[in-house]
């Protein structure tokens, strides 16, 4: 065999920067570790708001990101998931435990359904149809008495902490904890998603479709899977988030800022990056809370102010977004010479 | 054995002809130039035999199985590779990666998918450029990456578009070496070229277009001397 051949072929598939593994073995057991400190209310619904706003905007990378699809109506799968876990507790008593993956279900059916003639659409005209299809969602939740229309739903609240209900009174430590494990399953199978072969099949989508076809890819059928896996990810935040605030309504759940916000922190952190979603949140949601707290209500749409900010710098000095910040031999797919 | 069949395939636009009952077969592991002036439909030829643009009119038959109209991904799950006359690499992943995004066609384990496109890589001669995006690499290189991706797949047929246009006169000599040593591969293969001195030497047979319609087809020699090729498209060609 040629030498220049056996060399390349010898050669690990993915860099294992064991000193980066440290790293993040290490931050993993302080996340674990943090609410042991004492940490008060705040600061547990700080870290709850990153890892909640860090596997949404992960969510909307994968189809984004990954596939090339910009979804602005990613709000619509919160929704459901949201509504899916309030309504059936209160009206049978199912564990939202259950309820998350029924509320995944039906994400992926109407995933399903909206991706099949939307998807067919490209570039700006996807964009806009998911921004309408969000929308109405938001229109047709207000006018559902079956799930409390305009007024929502008010999950029956437990007496006492329960895990079964998944709602806990006395503490947030609890949802610090639910909201972390499912962040770092969620990022673990994006991981993966992103290193197997559908992830080198859905860049190869993203890159140039024509391409793609040409090398045996069903482009259609990729779009419509980056989405539905993306719907599936995006709906047990809804879920998570309706037992952590226990009152959601349409204009909450569904508003279309929710699809605007992990569209701000996928690219502020790097989109079609597995890192990018988390650096962004870790960044933009303390802007946001803070500015919450400083100048009352929403932040007086300040927030939104500074995201608009950083977003031109980053798009004008770092368009590959803060990741790109970090080498790449040490986060990303093997690329060294 | 004929690997491709065609049979009167058309193809209008607007009302205008860019392939007019086109009719011509190829066999297997042959080579087969395809030649005429800028806007002869060429291109389009090999976009309705792949698939990206839907005939009109005709037949194709790939072996004996009908690929008219069929999807392009469908046709290249075939055995139907092919190459852009405007370069398609997958600009932001690396060498590797664009091949091994072919090679996952046949294999599904990644290390395995990884070993075989870094031996089509190898083949090629780009094995030291296996970790460089695509979007740094020379027109020829590049050249090199959509001929390796697409033999990735294993194809039975390989249509290449301009393999040897807009790169340089010193990087045509290995391009034209590249596809000979292919063909040696026993893989058949479909060239469009400009450049009348290399379909010349490559091809066992030349297909003749102008104004979308086959004005010649036949072996080498035979279009060279034709008096409606070199009308429509060789006009002062230097036979020696």
């Amino acid at each position: 065999m040629d030498s220049k051949l056996a060399i390349a072929k010898s050669e690990p598939i993915w860099n294992t920067n064991n000193r980066v593994i440290s790293i993040l073995a290490g931050l993993i057991i302080l996340l674990f570790a943090l609410p042991l400190f004492g940490m008060n209310s705040f600061y547990l619904h700080l870290f709850i708001m990153i890892f909640m706003h860090a596997v949404m905007a992960q969510s909307w990378n994968v189809i984004a990101g990954f596939s090339g699809q910009i979804s602005l109506g990613h709000g619509a799968f919160f929704g459901i998931g949201a509504y899916a876990t309030s309504f059936f507790y209160m009206e049978y008593g199912i564990t939202p435990w259950i309820s998350i993956f029924f509320g995944m279900f039906v994400s992926a059916i109407f995933a399903v359904l909206i991706g099949i003639p939307m998807l067919r659409l490209s570039g700006h005209y996807f964009a806009i149809a998911t921004l309408l299809i969000g929308i109405s969602f938001q229109v047709v939740f207000q006018r559902w008495d079956l799930v409390g229309a305009a007024s929502g739903l008010w999950v029956t609240m437990t007496p006492e902490d329960s895990w079964s209900a998944l709602q806990f009174h006395s503490s947030k430590a609890p949802y610090y904890y639910v909201f972390l494990i499912f962040f770092l399953i969620t990022f673990f199978l994006v991981w993966l998603l992103s290193r197997s072969k559908l992830g080198y099949r859905l860049r190869a989508v993203r890159d140039d479709p024509q391409a793609a076809l040409s090398l045996c890819i069903n482009v259609s059928n990729y779009k419509i899977i980056a989405y539905v896996i993306s719907a599936m990810i995006m709906a047990p935040m809804g879920s998570l988030f309706a037992q952590y605030i226990l009152i959601i309504d349409p204009d909450r759940v569904f508003n279309i800022e929710i699809s605007i916000i992990v569209l701000l922190i996928t690219v502020l952190g790097g989109i079609g990056n597995v890192w990018g979603p988390i650096i962004g949140a870790a960044i933009l949601v303390p802007i946001s809370e803070y500015s919450r707290i400083y100048l009352g209500g929403t932040g007086g749409a300040v927030d939104l102010i500074f995201y608009g900010l950083i977003l031109m710098i980053i798009c004008i000095f770092r368009p590959n977004g803060l990741i790109s910040f970090i080498p790449k031999d040490i986060l990303e797919r093997k690329k060294q010479r | 054995m004929k690997i491709l069949t065609v049979e009167n395939l058309s193809k209008s636009f607007g009302g205008i002809d860019a392939n007019k009952d086109i009719s011509f077969d190829v066999e297997e592991g042959s080579i087969l130039g395809v030649i005429g002036p800028n806007g002869a439909g060429k291109s389009t030829l090999f976009d309705l035999i792949t698939g990206f643009t839907k005939p009109d009119t005709g037949k194709v038959k790939f072996f004996d199985k009908n690929i008219f109209g069929i999807s392009p991904d469908k046709i290249s799950n075939l055995g139907v590779g092919r190459t852009f006359q405007k370069l398609k690499p997958f600009a932001d992943q690396t060498l590797l990666e664009n091949v091994m995004i072919g090679a996952f066609v046949k294999e599904k384990d990644i290390k395995r998918a990884r070993d075989r496109a870094l031996e089509i890589i190898d083949f090629v001669d780009l094995i030291e450029k296996r970790h460089h995006f695509a979007k740094e690499l020379s027109t020829g290189q590049r050249k090199r990456l959509e001929m390796a991706r697409a033999m990735a797949i294993d194809p039975k047929l390989l249509l290449m578009d301009e393999v040897t246009g807009g790169v340089d006169q010193k990087t045509i000599p290995g391009l034209v070496e590249l596809v000979k040593k292919l063909k040696k591969t026993g893989v058949t293969i479909i060239t469009i070229e400009h450049n009348i001195n290399i379909i010349m030497e490559i091809s066992d047979n030349v297909l003749a277009l102008d104004q979308g319609k086959r004005i010649a087809f036949g072996e080498p020699k035979e279009i060279q001397n034709n008096k409606q090729v070199i009308d429509a498209y060789l006009g002062t060609f230097d036979a020696a």
